[in-house]
């Protein structure tokens, strides 16, 4: 069974926000890459990252060592950033035509970190259809942001999907 | 239960074309787990999936989960997850390790070689004639055997030996073996599934296809400045060829010996992997050593299931007419963890729901499989460089690396294993 770990660079102990403010720009950021992703902004999406980014989707469970262990996606920024060419490349054919998809986030937690870094836990729904059919997908997320300006940039995240460990279809959208 | 086939598979079956219905008959689909997933050697796993006495996974043959066990004394067995009282699945864990299997339902105790121990309340069956514990075993899997690691299982109690089946492709599991410094392979990354919604023969014919990756694959080959593509293209020296017995290679060597760099295989080269290289000419010496970092490991399929794709290796399991699992996972080589590594994470960028090359195989899997339920031109016209196919000199067909010679061979093979 999946359940979310929690990432190494946070404790259980660190309080949730009560910046109310906080909780609404964080908000708003994920908003915003959950748009981004639904309308295949790649550009714009793939520009939400830090250098040093780490996008992970963890397979059999969300505890596993991405270092020994096969993850569906294990992302560092350079390969984020092929993931966006080929996209881009008008012959990925997994989404050309591409995916209708809507999702909706919740279940916002935020947490402000020593670090001064901000941890963000969300669950989705996302409906997806394509030639195949349409399917629906559901993950618990974590995130570590960035504070950049007045707005945040993602140095980290974390898709753990419910039925991880088990065989699902091809998920070539930005998920 | 057998199918009488009503089938004449000569009216299905040419040469160089296979009829449409093939990949989307239910009938056929129950037929061949008969006739090629329940008789003939599958592959099932990997001895490294189960190291120490006790250790079990769950694997599979055909849509069906089959525990493969190691038992106390250090044998391999395949057990079926059927409970023989009732029916019920007697292990729903992927893997662990155990001495026993205890059936949840009523509590029968089998042995992990599969005898059953015992059973609760024992009285209700004393004296019962037909309670014989030696005959209330989870079954078993016929026939095991292993090469070099990879275990096979067939249901059916006699056949050709597994070296009989694997036949001239047994030397490319030799050859994959020889990159490691210590002469094996392991499984231990954990597995991906990837789901698809088509028939398994598309598959395994894409899977020795040599004319698609230019295509499907460009838009991967193109912005990641990879050296693929050169493999596949018009020019290429590399062969495609039938090893017979449904075994089928797109043999890159041709290509590898051409530009003679050590490593070019893997997209690196020897200053990246300094200690591989040295173990490497430790083993074997600096000049075997050298001929084997030049020439890479295979691409090879092994019928109906196994496919080892120079990195990776994929199992494909059937689990309906238009559905098939593909579980793959990155070969890792024994005494090479920097080597490891890197296989690793290329593997994971790769293959998989959303890796660079798999996710549109997929697509093309499923666009293929409705293609071919629109009723004409009925028939799939598999004819590609016939006319320039060769021998090569142990006998096996070779052709052009684009050409069709693999998915001829398959189909060759598929008929006899049907009519049997
Ligand atoms: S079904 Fe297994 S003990 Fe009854
Ligand atoms: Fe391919």
């Amino acid at each position: 069974m999946a359940t979310v770990a929690v990432s190494s660079e946070t404790s259980q102990e660190v309080q949730k926000t009560t910046d109310l403010s906080l909780y609404h720009q964080v908000s708003q950021f994920l908003f915003e890459e959950a748009r981004l992703q639904d309308d295949h902004e790649y550009d714009d999406w793939e520009a939400l990252w830090t250098d040093d980014a780490i996008y992970w989707i963890p397979a059999n469970g969300a505890d596993i060592d991405p270092e020994n262990k096969m993850s569906i996606i294990y992302d560092n920024r350079s390969r984020i950033g092929l993931r966006v060419r080929q996209l881009n490349s008008g012959k990925r054919f997994s989404q050309e035509p591409r995916s209708s998809i809507c999702r909706t986030v919740s279940n916002i937690e935020v947490r402000e970190l020593d670090n001064g870094e901000i941890e963000a836990r969300t669950n989705a729904m996302i409906f997806e259809s394509n030639l195949r059919g349409e399917q629906l997908w559901s993950t618990r997320n974590t995130f570590l942001l960035r504070r950049e300006g007045d707005s945040f940039k993602m140095t980290k995240k974390i898709v753990v999907l419910t039925n991880n460990d088990k065989a699902i279809y091809t998920l070539a959208f930005l998920i | 239960m057998m199918q009488n086939s009503q089938v004449n598979f000569d009216s299905l079956i040419t040469s160089n074309r296979v009829h449409g219905s093939l990949y989307s008959d239910e009938a056929l689909f129950r037929e061949e787990l008969e006739k090629i997933w329940f008789r003939t050697w599958v592959y099932v796993g990997h001895e490294s999936e189960a190291p120490n006495p006790n250790d079990f996974v769950m694997k599979s043959i055909g849509p069906q989960p089959i525990i493969m066990v190691r038992n106390k004394d250090g044998e391999l067995r395949l057990l079926q997850n059927r409970c023989p009282h009732r029916g019920n699945q007697v292990c729903v864990k992927n893997s662990g390790n155990a001495k026993m299997f205890t059936c949840p339902y009523h509590s029968w105790t089998f042995s992990n070689s599969g005898e059953l121990i015992g059973y609760a309340f024992p009285d209700g069956y004393a004296g019962h004639p037909d309670a014989d514990k030696t005959k209330l075993g989870l079954a078993r899997v016929p026939r095991v055997a292993s090469y070099r690691g990879f275990v096979f299982g067939s249901m059916a109690e006699e056949g050709p030996s597994l070296e009989e089946h694997l036949g001239g492709a047994a030397e490319t599991l030799d050859r994959l073996c020889e990159t490691s410094p210590e002469g094996e392979i392991e499984i231990t990354a954990g597995f991906l599934q990837h789901k698809t919604q088509s028939n398994w023969k598309f598959l395994v014919e894409n899977e020795t296809d040599g004319y698609h990756p230019a295509f499907v694959h460009a838009s991967i080959f193109n912005v990641a400045d990879s050296g693929i593509g050169g493999l596949y293209g018009a020019e290429s020296t590399a062969l495609a060829r039938d090893y017979g017995n449904g075994h089928t290679e797109n043999d890159l060597r041709p290509e590898f010996r051409k530009f003679d760099e050590p490593l070019r295989w893997f997209g690196t080269d020897e200053t990246r992997l300094p200690d591989y290289v040295s173990k490497m000419n430790a083993a074997y010496g600096e000049k075997r050593a050298r001929e084997i970092m030049v020439d890479g490991t295979p691409h090879v399929m092994i019928y109906p299931n196994l496919f080892i794709a120079e990195i990776q290796l994929f199992v494909i399991q059937p689990t309906a007419v238009n559905q098939t699992i593909q579980h793959v996972t990155a070969l890792q080589f024994k005494g090479a963890p920097d080597l490891n590594r890197r296989m690793r994470q290329q593997t994971m960028g790769s293959v998989g729901p959303a890796g660079f090359l798999l996710a549109d195989d997929s697509e093309m899997y499923e666009r293929t499989q409705r293609g071919v339920e629109s009723r004409d031109p009925e028939w799939l016209f598999l004819g590609r460089g016939e006319q320039r196919e060769t021998r090569d000199e142990n006998g096996f067909r070779v052709s052009h690396t684009t050409d069709e010679t693999p998915s001829r061979g398959i189909w060759r093979h598929y008929k006899s294993l049907m009519e049997a």
